[in-house]
Order: structure tokens, then C-alpha cells, then sequence
């Protein structure tokens, strides 16, 4: 089923096992939200468990904690990556900081769905990266799911997190196919996981990024190289175990990501990899990212978001070391 | 439902020209229009729909990325546009088509942003586009800048003069949804504090998406204005004589230094919310139905016939829109598209070091693949 089947299917789960749990957003209800991620579930759980919302992000989040505090379980849709801006303040200055400043006596299990990223050919403030901002506020989960499986597990993992969860959706994969195991789930939210095995470099990335990833690792491929495929899948905390251990094997790594490189997630993880295994290494950590320029009009869209080649490019460089 | 006491409108649905008690106050300045003037209205009006239909299609063809239409919305837009003065400001939202056209914005700029070759679309210091603001697609952000705007003349002296050929004013328009922003109520609050020469135009299409106006607000919009201390006035969206008298008396008090003061226009969204959305999952045809008996356009012509308008001006009129409609087409087929480097032109005023290296990375690394591709 495609991602976006997915994410519904894990959201009717958690519906049904906890009437704790609340869904709320812009035009999530008769609409199914404008992605239709939450078709069809305020028909089946009524209006106050999936709850259209007035139209107001800082209105959303903030109501969302007060529900938390209240002992409920919010699950809150943004619209689209450049709409969760007039909520920031309400997600780092305060879901972010209650549970410490109670001290622990008070959990914020609130999840904040977004759907990010590029390649869909919108409009400006529809296609953002956002995730360097939520990683650097400490407080915040940030995951990433880049498969159906993921998405249907991670959905039911944050929500069931005593943590606030940001949940980023890659928008461009909702329609993307692959199978659900509804049975068992593979891995914990918190874990990363080797998506391909390769021995000559090791390729690290998450949502989007991770299909032009093993997109690029076919082509190098037929060239004679042997990419390993890394999908991170929690953003903060990053689950470093599995990286070093690739790294290790392949002593190269190149970071791919949407968002801009100036002071963003792939500069954190290669800064911590040549930390702790930089005698393994035989070529700096190389990052391939968006450029440091806000998202273009769509027509350049192609050329800001980086593509198998760049990261092949990339690949090559790492080799020539 | 009964209609609101405070309801100001002229024309009725039927074309009928029959004054709510609360337009008698507007009733010398509708009474002074001229033929020319009204005709005027009519043409705006017909000419954007032609305009809009063409749009939509294009988006349909794959041309744009997305259209947000104006149908149905045609008459609030008009009254408010035409009652600004050339020195007044405009900050619009993202289906204003009509106010940018008549403060001078070329059409085909509008198209540019929705086909993805800009975020901007127009100069807004550039006189020809009217000082016309760009679109703002978070809602309700543009509420602050145009009262910043007015802050600034205010604080250079720009309005409340008493000469009304130099004092400005601003008009900020949103919708409905957009009134549950914080920013819009902020907006409000610094408006009236320091009594901005502002009007806020919020056009009531009942509808944000999918989401009925009650989620938004339980008391009639227009009078949340009184609780930030300013006078607001609830108008036929669908009336374009009330859209521009009530417009009009509003932006002259401003000018004249009486502070902010806001509008709602009760109007329909006839259409979808942009061409991504499908509006049959969520409202009643019958709702579309009964506002479609309420068109500003067919109002508008109703009345005016009965003035004894000439079947030969509508017939101009309608040649008019098709002709718009077939120069943006031919003109949306021959955009070009965009040079790579645009993207690192305007990020920053000034030399950066980032956008040098990034602009040096990208040339060189298109030319190695250009080499490669032999
Ligand atoms: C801050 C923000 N949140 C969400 C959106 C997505 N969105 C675009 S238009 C829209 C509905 C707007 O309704 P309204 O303000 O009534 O204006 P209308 O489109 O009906 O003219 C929504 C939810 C947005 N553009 N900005």
C-alpha cells in the first residue's frame, strides 16, 4: 500500500486502541485533510476524536499541550512544512520545555505531523526542510518515516512516545507503494536501519533522500562501486550504533539530504562520525544538501534538490581520496 | 436565516437597485456614479472572470501548478479596488486577481508564480503596479505588514494631512479562515493603537478549504472590529456599489487620520478553493446553488440593462475578457524558464561568501555533466 494508506492505517490503530487519542488540523475531517492522510477516520471516530480545527497553527499546538496536560493524547496535522512557522513558538518555547520545567511530573505526548520536502512542483512555503530547527531544540523526538512499513509503525510508536514527537512526512513518497507487515514491527522509533548493503561507501540520508540514495547506489553499481544505504529514521536522537559500525567496514561517507547544509542535520551527524571514528576513515564525511538559498521556484526545483548524480558525484569524490 | 440589520447593499440578487436602511448612509455617493463609472465595475468584473476561467483550464493543462479562483468574489474586489486612491497601499492575499489588475499588476505576473518561475510575481515600488503588494500565502502575515505600512505613515506623516489628493491609506485584504491567525488579531491590535489609515477587507466566502466560517467564529466577524476599538461595517460581498461606497468612506476616514477600520464582505467562493481541491466532498451543491443565484456578475448586468446599457457594451465586454483570456494564453505558453544561478541572485543584499562558492559549485558541476553527456 502506498505511504499515504499507510499513515491512515497507523492512525486508525492508535484511534482504536486508546480513545486517549486525538486527532486535530486544518481540514483533516470531511476533507481527509488536503494530502488525505486522515480520510475517512472522523466518519468513523466522530468529531471530537478527529477534530477540524479553526485556522491557526499557534492555535493547534497550544490547544494541543493544554489537551496533553488535560491527559489526552494530540495528534496534531500541519497543513504543509512552511505552515508550522506561526507554531514554533508554542513547539520549542513550550511543548519542547514543559516536562522539564515540571521536573518530569508531567508528560507531553503530543505528535506534530508535517509533511515536507520537496518534488511535488508547488507553490512557495509548500515544499520546506524544516527538520534542523526541531533537531536543535532539545525536548523534541524528530523522526522521519521513508517507508509504508515505517510510516504504519513509527505513526503508532510516536504517538504511543511520553515524548512530543515531530513526525516528518515526505510528501513526495505518499503515493509511493511498498508492504506493510501489520503483524510485527521491524525496528523501534528510535533506530536506524541499513537499507542496503554495500562495502565501498557508505550512503546516509532520511525520508525522500533515502529512495534517490538507493536510486544512486544502482548506478554506481554498474560502475563497479558498492554503496551501503543508510536510512536514519529518528532525526534527534540520531541512532549512531549501526553508521559507525557501516563506516567502519567502508571507511567513506557521504550525507544527502533536501535541506540546506549550513548548519544542518548532515553537518551534525558527519561532525559526530569524524569524532568517533575518524581512524577508520579514509576520506572526510562529504555532504550533498539543498543549497544554502531558500527553495526556488518549481521549475528550478530540479536543480536545487540533489539528485542521484550529485550524490554520485559526490560518491566519486569520497573514492578519489 | 434573517439578514443582519447592519447589512449594507443596494442591488439586489434580481438587479434590483433597493437600499438596506443601513446603506442610506452611502446613498449620495452611489447616486453620484456615473454611467461611465458603473459600466467600469461591470467591465472589471467580466473581464477577470474570462480571465479566471482561462487560468484554470491552463492549471488543468498542466500549465500552472496550482490556481486559487477569484469566481464569484468578483464584486467585493471591484467595489474595494476602484475606491482606493491612486496613492493608497494594497496588500492582498493570494486571490486578490482582480484588485492587482486594476491597480496596474500585468495578469501574466500572477501566472509566473503559479506556474513556479517566481515567489514574488511584481515590483511593488515600481508605480505601474499601483503600490500593489505581492501575494501572501501564510495567511494572514500580510494583516501585520500592511499595518506596519500604516504605522510608517503615520509616523512620517503621510495621512490625516486634510489634503485627500496627497494622503495615503492602506487596504489589506484576508479571508475568513486567515481571521483565526494570531497575526490578524495582533495586526488589529497594533492598528489601533496607533491608529493606522487602514482598512481591513476581509472577503467572507464562507468557506477555508473544507472548513465551514462557524469553526472560525461563532459572533459575525465584522463585529470582532469593535473589540479592538474599531468601527466595522458588514457589506453584500456580491454588491459591488456596496463593496465601493462602503470601501470608499472607509479609506477616505483613514486617509483623514480616523484610524483603521474593517470590512467584512459576505460572498461566496463559487468554485473550488484552489484547483488541488475538490469541494463536492465537503459542501452541499444546494449551498453552490442558491449563491449562485446571488452572482455579482449577473446582478451587476441585471441592473444595469435596466438602466438601458446596450446589448453592444456587453458584447465589448465579453470580446474584451475573451481577449485577455487568449493573451495570457499565448503568453503563458511563451514563458521561458529560469536560469539555475537565479536562485542565489537575491538572497542576500549584499556579497555573501556561501552564494559565491554555491554559484561557482553549481556552474562548474552543470558543465562537468554537459562534458560527461557527449
Ligand atoms: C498559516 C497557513 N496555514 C495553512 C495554510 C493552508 N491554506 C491555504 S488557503 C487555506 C484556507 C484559507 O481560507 P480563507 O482565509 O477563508 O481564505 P480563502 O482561501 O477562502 O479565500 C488554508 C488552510 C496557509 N496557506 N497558511
Amino acid at each position: 500500500m502506498p505511504l499515504s494508506r499507510a499513515i491512515n492505517a497507523g492512525l486508525r490503530a492508535s484511534l482504536a486502541g486508546s480513545d486517549r487519542v486525538l486527532l486535530m488540523g486544518e481540514d483533516i475531517g470531511k476533507l481527509g485533510g488536503v494530502f488525505r492522510i486522515t480520510e475517512g477516520l472522523q466518519a468513523e471516530f466522530g468529531e471530537q476524536r478527529v477534530i477540524d480545527s479553526p485556522l491557526a497553527e499557534s492555535g493547534l499546538v497550544g490547544t494541543a499541550i493544554g489537551l496533553a496536560l488535560a491527559g489526552f493524547r494530540p495528534v496534531v496535522e500541519i497543513q504543509f512544512d512552511g505552515f508550522v512557522f506561526p507554531a514554533f513558538d508554542q513547539i520549542t518555547s513550550q511543548l519542547a520545555k514543559i516536562t522539564n520545567r515540571l521536573e518530569g511530573a508531567v508528560q507531553m505526548p503530543v505528535v506534530i505531523r508535517i509533511p515536507y520536502g520537496g518534488h511535488i512542483g508547488a507553490i512557495e512555503h509548500h515544499q520546506e526542510s524544516p527538520e534542523a530547527y526541531f533537531t536543535h531544540t532539545p525536548g523534541l523526538r524528530v523522526v522521519s518515516p521513508s517507508t509504508p512499513n515505517d510510516g504504519y509503525w513509527m505513526i503508532q510508536d510516536a504517538i504511543a512516545s511520553a515524548d512530543p514527537v515531530i513526525f516528518l512526512e515526505p510528501k513526495s513518497k505518499y503515493w509511493q507503494k511498498g508492504e506493510v507487515d501489520t503483524s510485527a514491527r521491524a525496528l523501534p522509533l528510535h533506530a536506524s536501519r541499513i537499507v542496503r548493503r554495500g562495502t565501498d561507501v557508505t550512503l546516509v540520508g532520511h525520508g525522500a533522500m533515502v529512495t534517490t540514495m538507493l536510486q544512486a547506489a544502482v548506478l554506481a553499481e554498474a560502475e563497479g562501486t558498492s554503496i551501503e544505504v543508510i536510512d536514519l529514521r529518528s532525526l534527534s536522537p540520531v541512532d549512531y550504533g549501526p553508521i559507525l559500525e557501516s563506516v567502519r567496514r567502508t571507511g567513506r561517507m557521504v550525507y544527502a539530504q533536501e535541506a540546506p547544509g549550513f548548519t544542518s542535520l548532515g553537518s551534525e551527524v558527519a561532525a559526530t562520525v569524524m569524532e568517533r571514528a575518524f581512524y577508520a576513515l579514509e576520506a572526510p564525511v562529504l555532504r550533498v544538501s539543498g543549497f544554502d538559498a531558500p527553495f526556488p521556484p518549481a521549475k528550478l526545483e530540479g536543480v536545487f534538490l540533489p539528485d542521484a548524480d550529485r550524490i554520485l558525484e559526490a560518491v566519486d569524490r569520497s573514492l578519489a581520496y | 436565516m434573517p439578514e443582519d440589520p447592519a447589512l449594507v447593499r443596494f442591488l439586489e440578487a434580481d438587479g434590483t437597485f433597493a437600499p438596506t436602511p443601513a446603506a442610506e448612509r452611502y446613498r449620495a455617493a452611489v447616486d453620484a456614479l456615473t454611467d461611465a463609472d458603473l459600466e467600469t465595475f461591470y467591465r472589471d468584473m467580466a473581464v477577470i472572470r474570462a480571465f479566471d476561467v482561462q487560468a484554470t483550464n491552463l492549471q488543468r493543462q498542466g500549465q500552472l501548478a496550482l490556481w486559487p479562483p477569484s469566481y464569484g468574489q468578483e464584486a467585493a474586489q471591484v467595489g474595494s479596488a476602484r475606491a482606493a486612491r491612486t496613492q493608497d497601499h494594497i496588500f492582498p492575499s493570494y486571490r486578490e486577481h482582480v484588485v492587482t489588475k486594476i491597480r496596474g499588476v500585468d495578469p501574466i505576473d500572477i501566472i509566473r508564480v503559479m506556474r513556479g518561475l517566481t515567489h514574488g510575481g511584481w515590483d511593488p515600488t515600481d508605480p505601474k503596479n499601483g503600490n500593489t503588494h505581492i501575494y501572501t500565502l501564510v495567511l494572514g502575515s500580510q494583516t501585520l505588514h500592511a499595518t506596519g505600512f500604516g504605522m510608517g505613515l503615520v509616523f512620517d506623516g503621510r495621512c490625516g494631512t486634510g489634503d485627500a489628493d496627497r494622503d495615503e491609506a492602506v487596504i489589506v485584504y484576508y479571508g475568513d479562515g486567515a481571521s483565526s491567525q494570531g497575526d490578524v488579531h495582533e495586526a488589529m491590535v497594533f492598528a489601533a493603537s496607533y491608529r493606522t489609515p487602514e482598512v481591513f477587507f476581509l472577503q467572507n466566502n464562507q468557506w477555508a478549504i473544507s472548513v465551514p466560517v462557524s469553526t472560525q467564529s461563532r459572533s459575525p466577524l465584522y463585529k470582532r472590529g469593535a473589540g479592538y476599538g474599531m468601527p466595522s461595517t458588514l457589506i453584500d460581498g456580491n454588491d459591488v456599489l456596496a463593496s465601493w461606497a462602503v470601501t470608499r468612506a472607509a479609506l477616505d476616514d483613514a486617509r483623514a487620520g480616523g484610524g483603521p477600520q474593517a470590512i467584512e464582505a459576505m460572498t461566496y467562493r463559487l468554485g473550488a478553493h484552489t484547483t488541488s481541491d475538490d469541494p463536492t466532498k465537503y459542501r452541499p451543491s444546494s449551498e453552490e446553488e442558491a449563491w449562485r443565484r446571488r452572482d455579482p456578475l449577473a446582478r451587476m448586468r441585471a441592473f444595469l440593462l435596466a438602466r438601458g446599457a446596450s446589448e453592444s457594451f456587453f458584447a465589448e465586454v465579453d470580446a474584451e475578457g475573451a481577449a485577455l483570456a487568449d493573451d495570457i494564453r499565448t503568453r503563458t505558453n511563451a514563458l521561458g524558464g529560469l536560469e539555475p544561478d537565479e536562485m542565489f541572485a537575491h538572497v542576500y543584499s549584499e556579497p555573501h561568501p556561501l552564494m559565491a562558492e554555491q554559484r561557482e559549485w553549481l556552474a562548474g558541476y552543470e558543465a562537468s555533466l554537459e562534458g560527461g553527456a557527449s
